[in-house]
């Protein structure tokens, strides 16, 4: 089962190493990570996205608060949250393109004769959908940033 | 007071001095010179020159085991940091307080393949409970402080402090202050257990009726020995020790039952297997112990107080998991119990009692094997363990290295107190027990300090005989010599068809007698049983010099009882033909 684990952690050199470490020291797997600096300077958050049980999320998240960088660990997929991704798609200049971004919901960010670079935000099924509905001829480069999330409820990922 | 400018060497030192470390073992090389330029310069200080670095962490490691101060150690960058590392795994393993401090390249080389260029902090990330890149000579004093803080509370563990050469240059000088209090935000061990999980493991302690204490390294480096004494005396509970927490329950009480798991004892892994619950304490139930986990004491109710959450339900699922620190969740639960128990009545226990007698009477370990000479003349490594445990009085620290005079030792020595049994438990770590012992003589310096060890092992450090000899540490080496890697030997016996691959060594070893003597130690070689008494009395009395102890045992004799693997704690080898199962 997917599980999106966030967190906040010290910015600074050496931490995402050691949360990054923990995954293949201990064998668990990172389907996607993402990780940038919060209002708070000091403070790194960092969203990952997880497989495993219970009992190997619940190893994860108490792995992860051993670590002295790590300040807070939750996980997001334990209750209501709100996920989305980013994704970027560079393709070839076609109206059959242009016309499919727009009926998709993506931004033309960038465009010239030859190419353009659509946006698209959305969960990771709406970005799986915006991608396989694009033809893959279509599609010179892909970046999706993996998924970010904040919960739906009173409970902060603050500290 | 006036505010002293102070090199970050110097401040290094100072730092150290202020958390009251006396002594440092370590190696020197370019990086760490000036480091070495500011020790030679203070006295509070003392350095221990070792002849590897895998020595020095060792001893450090040795020495916080024996004594509960953390360990020091200096290394230089690149192989001195990687020499280090298996120092430092070993530590971790067995939450160990050790601070390695490496000198590393300067900044600006970093990362250039520069001479001697190692990235300790990446190389020892896995291994390590915390590490610090020193950047500027200002945060030495506080990266000391959160060091010490880090490797001493909570679990325990190693904690690596990499110091740049630049970092440590004596041109740079800056004001010195010592911060009083750390506080690191990330960072708050609890000590205390949760009042509702100690109320629930109280109420399931006075209702068992086939209960056991299993208590592991934790109860000891936690201080904790009096308080779980005191726990099983009021309740009348039989009490089993993982390798790592011998000690911390007397060896000689009635109730203790010995080691369990792997080559634990019958009685030990029979109420392990058989109970109503277990009250497991700064144990982690780990492989050894367990056996199958999903074959695991399957009709007990478990108690589970560790001070690392991630150590709860990790193998086995437990009923009532308190995080919090041993001795102060011990007190709790004593206090709670007391409460509670006004009319506890401890001969419902008698059943049970009763129960293990029988097992320890059919198959417990044989105490006595000097009263049987063997047959053949041949010595029974069990034999040398007893009669190290006579000759000491039982009072000897015992470090060892690891194999089957590993298991000999934690089996037919017995323990009263904490602290005074020393091994890599976790890590397995051959070459641990020469330079742990050094820690510990150190540390020490007037109690008998055994090293219990086989001719593998102790060649994995043995260059180490030249640093005692430098510092007059008489440790006493009792090498089991039975020729061979015995447990590699055991296992191949037993699973291998007997197919000695590399196990054995021809005849290349070394005259033990003579390489000790020219160590400037004195080297006894004992073959024949009926000569083993005295030469332990000789050795054992031969307080300022170093022994060791050459004695040629039965290379045939495997370590029982042995858990067969893949089945439940109650099946196992008892003998070479003789099995519990089937």
């Amino acid at each position: 089962m997917k599980r999106i684990i966030a967190l906040l952690m010290e910015n600074q050199s050496g931490a995402l190493s050691r949360v990054v470490g923990l995954f293949s020291q201990r064998g668990y797997n990172i389907e996607s990570l993402i990780v940038a600096p919060t209002d708070d300077p000091s403070l790194s958050r960092l969203t990952m996205t997880t497989e495993g049980d219970e009992k190997v999320v619940e190893q994860i998240t108490k792995q992860l608060n051993k670590l002295i960088d790590v300040v807070k660990v939750v996980d997001l997929s334990e209750e209501e949250f709100v996920g989305r991704e980013l994704l970027l798609v560079k393709l070839r200049a076609t109206d059959d393109a242009k016309k499919k971004i727009k009926e998709l919901g993506g931004e033309i960010v960038f465009e010239s004769e030859e190419l353009i670079n659509t946006l698209f935000v959305g969960s990771s099924e709406e970005v799986d959908i915006f991608l396989s509905t694009l033809s893959k001829d279509e599609i010179l480069e892909i970046a999706r940033s993996g998924l970010s999330g904040v919960s739906s409820n009173e409970k902060l990922l603050t500290i | 007071m006036a505010i002293e400018k102070l090199s970050g060497s110097e401040a290094l030192m100072r730092s150290l001095k202020e958390e009251g470390v006396e002594l440092v073992f370590g190696y020197p090389g370019g990086a760490s010179l000036h480091i070495y330029d500011a020790l030679f310069n203070q006295e509070d200080v003392e350095h221990i020159l070792v002849r590897h670095e895998q020595g020095a962490v060792h001893a450090a490691d040795g020495y916080a085991r024996a004594c509960g101060k953390p360990g020091v150690v200096f290394v230089t960058s690149g192989p001195g940091a990687t020499n280090a590392i298996t120092g430092l795994a070993t530590a971790y393993m067995d939450s160990i307080p050790v601070i390695v401090i490496s000198g590393q390249v300067k900044a600006h080389l970093i990362g250039t393949d520069s001479f001697q260029e190692t990235d300790m902090i990446g190389v020892s990330r896995p291994i390590v409970k915390h590490s610090f890149l020193a950047q500027r000579a200002e945060d030495i004093p506080e990266i000391v402080k959160k060091a010490f803080h880090i490797a001493t509370t909570g679990r325990p563990g190693p904690v690596v402090i990499d110091i740049p050469k630049n970092v440590s240059d004596p041109s740079y000088t800056f004001n010195f202050i010592y911060p009083e209090e750390v506080d690191i935000r990330s960072y708050k061990p609890v000590k205390e257990g949760h009042s509702g999980q100690i109320r629930k493991a109280a109420k399931l302690i006075l209702k068992s009726e086939k209960p056991v204490i299993y208590s592991g390294g934790g109860v000891i480096q936690d201080e904790a020995s009096e308080e779980l004494t005191k726990l099983a005396k009021m309740l009348n509970f039989p009490v089993t020790n993982t390798l790592m927490g011998l000690g911390a329950y007397p060896g000689t009480d009635k109730q203790f039952l010995g080691m369990l798991g792997m080559h634990g004892t019958y009685q030990a892994n029979m109420v392990m297997h058989e109970c109503d619950l277990i009250v497991a304490i700064g144990a982690r139930f780990d492989d050894r112990i367990t056996n199958e986990p999903n074959k695991f004491s399957l009709n007990s109710k478990k108690i589970h107080i560790d001070i690392d959450p991630a150590s709860l339900s990790k193998i086995i699922d437990v009923d009532v998991p308190v995080v919090g620190s041993a001795k102060t969740c011990l007190n709790q639960l004593i206090k709670e119990l007391e409460r509670r128990a006004t009319d506890y009545d401890s001969s419902k226990l008698d059943p049970w009692w009763k129960q293990i007698e029988a097992w320890r009477d059919s198959h417990g370990l044989n105490h006595s094997m000097l009263d049987t000479p063997p047959k053949n003349g041949k010595i029974l490594p069990q034999q040398v363990i007893q009669s190290l445990y006579k000759e000491s009085k039982g009072k000897a620290y015992v470090t060892s290295d690891v194999g089957q005079h590993q298991m000999f030792a934690a089996q037919y020595y017995h323990f009263d107190n904490p602290r005074q049994w020393i091994n890599s438990g976790g890590l397995g770590t051959m070459g641990f027990g020469l330079p742990a012992a050094m820690g510990v003589q150190l540390a020490f310096p007037d109690a008998d300090v055994a090293c219990v060890t086989g001719e593998g092992s102790i060649q994995m450090c043995i260059q180490e005989l030249s640093t005692c000899l430098q510092y007059g540490l008489p440790i006493k080496i009792i090498n089991l010599n039975n020729s061979a890697l015995g447990m590699v030997k055991q296992w191949q016996d037993m699973q291998y068809g007997g197919r000695h691959s590399q196990s054995t060594y021809g005849e290349s070893l070394p005259d033990f007698v003579k390489l000790s003597e020219s160590y400037g130690h004195v080297g006894i070689k004992v073959e024949d049983f009926s000569d083993l008494e005295a030469a332990m009395k000789e050795c054992l009395s031969l307080k300022d010099k170093l022994v060791f102890l050459d004695v040629v045992v039965d290379e045939k004799e495997h370590v029982y009882p042995m858990l067969e693997a893949g089945m439940e704690m109650s099946a196992m080898w008892l003998d070479k033909d003789k099995k519990t199962w089937e």
